[in-house]
C-alpha cells in the first residue's frame, strides 16, 4: 500500500520525510518495546507505536525502519526530528488509539509480521 | 582501525549515538547492509544496557579487514547470574527505564542472536564487560 494511502487512512499528518509518501509499505508491526521492534527484520515495514522519544528514532535507524505512525497524536520534539531526518525516517502523526490505527491498516491490507 | 565512546549511565538523550556512529562506518566501508544490520542491532541493545542498567561505560570497536570486535566495558551494578540475564523476559529494568521502551528482557537474546560470537564478563558491584565479534562475511 502507497504510503500516501496510510495517511489517508489514519487522517494523519506527515511530520517528515513527505518525499517518501509514493513509497510502498507492506507490513506493519504496532509495539512499544523498543527490544521487540529491534527483532523484526523486513523491509518496508510501518512501526506503529505510542512510544515517542528519541530512543523510537534510534531504534528505527538500527533496524532499518524508514517508517514510523505515532499514535494518540503524542508530541514529536525537535530533537526527534532531526535524528529522523538525519536518517531518512518518515515520521507521521494520528490522533486515533494503537488499536484502531492497527485496525484501521490491517483491513486496508497491511500485512502483519507474525 | 579503533574507536572509542564514553557512555553515560541514565543518559536516554544520548542513547545509541555510539551504534549510529559505527553504523555510519561500517556503511561507508561497504560492509554489506544485512550483516551491519547484525552488528548494530547488538551494539545497540548493549549500549542501552549500560545506560539502562550502569553508571558509566567506554565502548572499544576495533575495525579489522574481515571482522569487527567490540568491547563495552561499564562500571556499573555487574550482573549477579548471567545465565539468568540471557533468559528473554528476565529484566531488572527500573520504572523509568520501562517509560523510555526498554526493559522487556529481550536485550541479552537480541545480542546472542545478532552476535557471531558473544562473551559477558561481570563482577557484583563493579561492572560488566561485553565482548561482541562479527566476520563481515560468515566465515
Ligand atoms: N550492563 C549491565 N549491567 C548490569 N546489569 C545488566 C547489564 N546488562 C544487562 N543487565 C541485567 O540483565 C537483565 C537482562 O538484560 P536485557 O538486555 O536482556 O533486558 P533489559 O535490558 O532488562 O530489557 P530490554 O533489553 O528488553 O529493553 C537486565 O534487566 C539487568 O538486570
Ligand atoms: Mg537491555
Amino acid at each position: 500500500m502507497e504510503l500516501a494511502r496510510i495517511v489517508e487512512i489514519v487522517n494523519g499528518r506527515v511530520i517528515c520525510g513527505e518525499e517518501k509518501l509514493r513509497r510502498t509499505v507492506k507490513y506493519g508491526f504496532s509495539s512499544d518495546l523498543m527490544s521487540d521492534v529491534l527483532t523484526i527484520n523486513i523491509e518496508n515495514l510501518l512501526l506503529m507505536t505510542g512510544l515517542t522519544n528519541p530512543q523510537t528514532i534510534r531504534t528505527a535507524e538500527m533496524a532499518d525502519i524508514e517508517f514510523i505512525l505515532f499514535v494518540r497524536n503524542k508530541k514529536i520534539t525537535s530533537d526527534m526530528i532531526k535524528l529522523a531526518r538525519e536518517n531518512d525516517i518518515v515520521l507521521i502523526t494520528t490522533g486515533y488509539s494503537l488499536f484502531r490505527t492497527s485496525g484501521l491498516l490491517y483491513n486496508a491490507g497491511l500485512k502483519p509480521v507474525y | 582501525m579503533k574507536l572509542n565512546f564514553q557512555v553515560e549511565g541514565g543518559n536516554f538523550a544520548k542513547a545509541g549515538a555510539a551504534s549510529s556512529e559505527v553504523k555510519k562506518m561500517l556503511k561507508q566501508l561497504g560492509v554489506p547492509p544485512m550483516i551491519i544490520r547484525r552488528i548494530v542491532v547488538a551494539l545497540y541493545e548493549a549500549e542501552v544496557n549500560i545506560v539502562a542498567h550502569a553508571q558509566q561505560g567506554v565502548i572499544s570497536v576495533d575495525l579489522h579487514h574481515d571482522k569487527v570486535e567490540i568491547e563495552l566495558r561499564d562500571k556499573g551494578p555487574g550482573i549477579q547470574d548471567i545465565s539468568r540475564a540471557m533468559q528473554e523476559g528476565f529484566s531488572t529494568a527500573s520504572e523509568e527505564v520501562r517509560a523510555m521502551g526498554f526493559g522487556a528482557g529481550m536485550g541479552l537474546p537480541n545480542i546472542k542472536k545478532n552476535a557471531d560470537k558473544l562473551h559477558i564478563e561481570s563482577q557484583v558491584g563493579e561492572g560488566t564487560t561485553v565482548y561482541i565479534t562479527n566476520y563481515f562475511a560468515k566465515p
